[in-house]
């Protein structure tokens, strides 16, 4: 019985019947996330911004220790003071990414959007863009030598390294960004499904009763660390387009 | 023609997929577990030597962990691709 559990395909775990559809324009679940984890950034700190108490409370409580916590943990401590600029676009990425992250464990959505490869490579793209244009912006052409031909490497060396930096400065940053935070949210995805399927597929089983509930607890668990993997994956992909724009801006030498 | 596995046809690339499937995860698993357990060591004892620097050895470490996990990660997915591709 149990060994004949039949658990769902990888179809079945992240494709999404359209909500609606024109065309071949296709509407659903996780574009739903998307504009719903777009939705509350900007009400957060739309009502946030529109209150002015000295003393916070509430939603200016959340938005206020939101921005403090980025810009004392991530920008100061990453680009420093010449980084305060880029508060803004790292702030909402940091909210966006979180919403969407967490839909993982809310009711009715229990997907997160990252678990699709386009959202997080939309927003590895736009970190990458934004720190080639950074550099270029900050250093000019000089840049792309800065980046491609380090200082203080032997010139016969340059047949080994420029390779090697263009590989990792342009393809595989963005890729791996991308990567990570889709494979993280997948494999939670993936873990929460496979304890729901197998806490059901236990309590179903006559004999396996006791044992359902130590998998129910599990999945509890699993939940509970699954948030905190929500807020981690998105402060580890802020603190990284953090670090990418801070090299862009100061080159090293 | 005959195969370890003794499979003819077109079984044969499936098996092989699904076999892959569970040795590129599980090696792809050593190396960053490693990393990881070691990294996060050597940061709690230099939390433990030095609490005064605590917040920038964390962040240093979030970093580090971030870059090193990136190898099991890119194993998790080919685990996917190779499974259910």
């Amino acid at each position: 019985m149990l060994l004949g559990l039949d658990f769902p395909g990888i179809d079945h775990i992240v494709k999404n019947r359209p909500i609606f559809s024109v065309g071949s324009f296709h509407f659903n679940k996780v574009g739903l996330i998307c504009l719903i984890a777009g939705g509350l950034t900007l009400i957060l700190f739309a009502i946030a911004g529109s209150r002015h108490a000295l003393v916070p409370k509430g939603v200016q409580n959340v938005a206020e220790a939101g921005v403090d916590f980025i810009e004392s943990g991530i920008v100061l401590e990453v680009i420093g003071e010449s980084g305060l600029g880029w508060m803004p676009y790292l702030t909402s990425l940091f909210f966006f990414i979180f919403f969407c992250n967490i839909m993982e464990v809310i009711p009715l959505f229990q997907i997160p959007a990252p678990a699709r490869m386009a959202i997080p490579l939309v927003l590895a793209m736009l970190t990458w863009v934004i720190f080639i244009g950074v550099g270029i912006k900050h250093q000019g052409a000089g840049y792309f030598k800065e980046a491609l031909f380090p200082p203080g490497v032997p010139t016969a060396l340059y047949i080994l390294v420029t390779p090697i930096e263009l590989l990792s400065t342009f393809i595989v940053r963005p890729f791996s960004l991308a990567v990570r935070l889709f494979a993280n949210m997948l494999a939670g995805h993936i873990l929460l499904v496979t304890f729901a399927v197998l806490t059901e597929a236990l309590f179903r089983a006559r004999w396996f009763l006791p044992i359902s509930a130590v998998t129910f607890v599990a999945f509890v668990a699993f939940t509970a660390f699954e948030i905190l993997v929500a807020v981690l994956q998105a402060y580890i992909f802020t603190i990284l387009t953090a670090v990418y724009i801070g090299g862009a801006m100061h080159p090293e030498h | 023609m005959a195969t370890p596995l003794g499979l003819t046809g077109p079984e044969t690339a499936k098996a092989y997929a699904q076999i892959s499937a569970g040795f590129a995860y599980g090696l792809a698993a050593i190396g960053p577990g490693i990393g990881i357990g070691y990294l996060v060591g050597q940061s709690v004892q230099a939390m433990a030597r030095q609490p005064e620097a605590a917040g920038m050895v964390r962040t240093t470490m979030f970093l580090g962990i971030a870059f090193t996990e990136a190898l099991a990660l890119i194993g998790f997915v080919v685990f996917i691709l190779l499974k259910f591709a």
